[in-house]
């Protein structure tokens, strides 16, 4: 059995705290929150024990691992509290608004040898392993370009007075849609190594961006757009789509499908057909145990676990991706303070040659005629 | 379904027209009860429904809340406890919940979720809702968490204000027959993915058939063509050899396709003899 605690109980939080509660190897020892209303209904209604101080939780004697799903801002502070206490720690998504923080607090896990993971949960959706398995082994041949989508609705009026309003705590689209984005990004392709031309614009925020706009670009040369928009509700949820350019084709992903077109020259013996083939994610399916929102929320915890129990270190999402990650993110904050290059108005039009007879624009209306 | 299908099928039921003439066809071919999420968009056929009382004389509304999407949205962008005050149509029951202490807060959700529930049930009124479900994302949130005593505070009140049966929908079967039975809600009705290759049934398949022909519940199958990866016709005889099954609920995404999973389900129900009948849903794949 492990011994699990869990802290922050936000929607991610709670959402954990069912998958956890349910996971057969798995004991909820307690679970932490400031909103004493929520802990109070909380306990009465399920008996967990709650606590309204994080390091009254971490004390606890016969604790092995502890999740937490706070604001961003805290979690640098309370990631090194579980480290110090040698404990394994699932951290939620994006790692730590503060490189630094990040790459120290990879190292420090590293050091102690527990299991350490970030909240990717699009790591362990089937059909972007199945583009994972299909760019490993060169379907597409030599990649060129790749385009990472992500649009959902989040805020949609000028109004907003969470943490997730604010970009000091880590709110905006960049920290949240645009991060998984990124992040997918470097599972399938790796990092880039740098980025250009980043956009943060708001739509409706008072204070952080609402759409992301960047060009990323890779050392062996291929190129990258990322575009992220969660003021976007012509859809239901969040939708992220991948779509990846190479010598040998095309790749579409997202949640439900792998769309392929491998040019007929290509021969390849990773993709069945040559052409456009669908494949959905039926055909991907991993079983878990318990089904809440997706399996991948399953599937990374149970990953998490089995980690544990089995004492393995092989991490999917590991504090160390999960730095590279914020990394690229703080280099598009970086980057989008840059200086732009005007478009010169005069070159086409210099004023001086309006109403001449002859010049660039009267053979251009000529051949027009 | 692939994100690209959904979408199409969002901008086509965009157009209140288009569902009324999907509803139409659906009740036409003899099916009479209409699964739904409590969308703002279902109120406006409801209201139509009201308008037309002889044509739709027949006609049941199966109700699945809430509509989480709604919900978790809000919590996203005004945090948890103004979101449930956006939802709550009183302000007294949340104050005294929020300003309380223990004792005062715990009796408070009991008052709570019985606002919430008649808040989603507003648009229905004066129709037919025999049975009133709970949707998947929230029976499952609740029974992983271990909030057993939700699923009593649900089925009393269901019974009690709407004179309907209360009705689970759930991802986790076999987990979720185990937690009604300890709570002691006699033979429920619970609605799940049951279809051929197991698509997101919990506990696996072979424990889904073993639970559907052993245990004392009313199963209702949902997603029995598992995203469209089997045949109508492969996807209905698998169900209908269920013995136990009861209704099998499928989206009604065109005419030709109610017309034709009416029809499996008449001609392989008829060799069973089960009488399971069919639901049909606008948005099957956002009641999943």
């Amino acid at each position: 059995m492990v011994n699990v605690g869990l802290i922050g109980l936000g929607k991610m939080g709670l959402s954990h705290l069912a998958i956890v509660n349910t996971h057969p190897a798995v004991k909820l020892i307690g679970v932490c929150d400031t909103a004493s209303y929520l802990c109070s209904i909380l306990n009465k209604y399920t008996g967990i024990e709650v606590y309204s101080n994080y390091r009254e939780l971490l004390d606890h004697k016969s604790l092995d691992a502890v999740i937490i799903a706070t604001p961003s801002r805290f979690h640098g502070e309370i990631v090194r509290e579980a480290l110090l206490r040698n404990l394994h720690v699932f951290c939620e998504k994006p790692f730590c608004l503060d490189v630094a923080d990040g790459l120290e607090l990879a190292e420090l896990a590293d050091r102690k040898g527990v299991v350490n993971q970030v909240g990717y949960h699009y790591r362990f959706v089937g059909s972007f392993n199945e583009a994972k398995r299909l760019l490993d082994a060169q379907a597409l041949g030599r990649l060129h370009h790749v385009r990472v989508e992500a649009y959902g609705p989040v805020v949609l009026r000028p109004k907003g007075a969470t943490w997730r309003a604010k970009g000091s705590e880590g709110g905006g689209c960049l920290y949240d849609y645009a991060c998984h984005a990124i992040d997918i990004v470097n599972y399938l392709v790796g990092m880039p190594a740098a980025v250009s031309g980043t956009v943060l614009n708001r739509v409706f925020s008072r204070d952080v961006d609402d759409e992301v706009y960047a060009t990323m670009h890779f050392s062996d040369g291929m190129t990258g757009m990322i575009a992220a928009n969660w003021s976007d509700d012509s859809l239901r949820r969040m939708s992220t789509q991948v779509t990846l350019w190479g010598t040998n084709g095309r790749m579409i992903v997202d949640r439900q499908e792998v769309k392929t077109y491998i040019r007929p020259a290509a021969g390849s013996a990773v993709v069945a057909k040559e052409g456009w083939d669908v494949r959905y994610t039926t055909d991907f399916q991993n079983d878990v145990w318990y089904y809440l929102r997706g399996e991948e929320y399953s599937a990374q915890l149970d990953h998490f676990f089995r980690c544990i129990t089995d004492g393995r270190r092989e991490n999917i999402s590991s504090f160390a991706s999960a730095t590279q990650t914020d990394r690229v993110v703080s280099a598009m904050l970086q980057n989008a303070g840059d200086a732009k290059r005007r478009v010169d108005a005069g070159i086409t039009m210099p004023s001086q040659s309006r109403g001449r007879s002859g010049g660039f624009m009267s053979s251009v209306k000529g051949a027009l005629r | 379904m692939s994100e690209e299908k959904a979408r199409s099928q969002a901008m086509r039921f965009g157009d209140l027209r288009e569902i009324i003439d999907l509803l139409d066809a659906a009740y036409d071919a003899g099916i009479h009860v209409f699964m739904c999420t409590t969308h703002d968009r279902i109120g406006e056929i409801c209201a139509h429904v009201r308008l037309h009382p002889e044509r739709y004389s027949k006609l049941e509304f199966y109700p699945c809340m809430p509509y989480a999407h709604k919900y978790a949205n809000a919590v996203t962008e005004h945090g948890m406890i103004d979101a449930l005050k956006r939802f709550l149509p009183t302000e007294g029951a949340f104050s005294a919940l929020v300003r309380g202490g223990v004792s005062v807060a715990t009796r408070d959700v009991e008052g709570m979720a019985r606002l919430l529930i008649d808040a989603e049930m507003k648009m229905f009124s004066g129709l037919r809702t025999p049975v009133i479900f709970l949707q998947n994302v929230v029976t499952d949130l609740l029974l992983g968490m271990g909030v057993k005593d939700a699923f009593r505070i649900f089925s009393d009140h269901v019974r009690e204000r709407y004179n309907a049966e209360p009705g689970f929908i759930t991802m986790n079967l076999p987990h979720l027959l185990d937690v009604l039975e300890e709570i002691g809600i006699p033979n429920p009705v619970v609605c799940a993915n049951i279809n051929k290759i197991g698509f997101r049934m919990c506990g696996g398949i072979k424990l889904y058939e073993e639970e559907i022909a052993s245990r004392r519940f009313r199963p209702v199958a949902m997603s029995v063509l598992a995203s469209g990866a089997i045949s109508p016709r492969e996807a209905i005889e698998y169900v209908c050899r269920q013995k136990e099954i009861q209704s099998i609920v499928f989206g009604a995404s065109s005419k030709q396709h109610i017309r034709e999973i009416k029809q499996h389900i008449e001609e392989f129900d008829s060799r069973t003899k089960n009488g399971v009948a069919p639901v049909t849903s606008m948005h099957e794949a956002s009641v999943v």
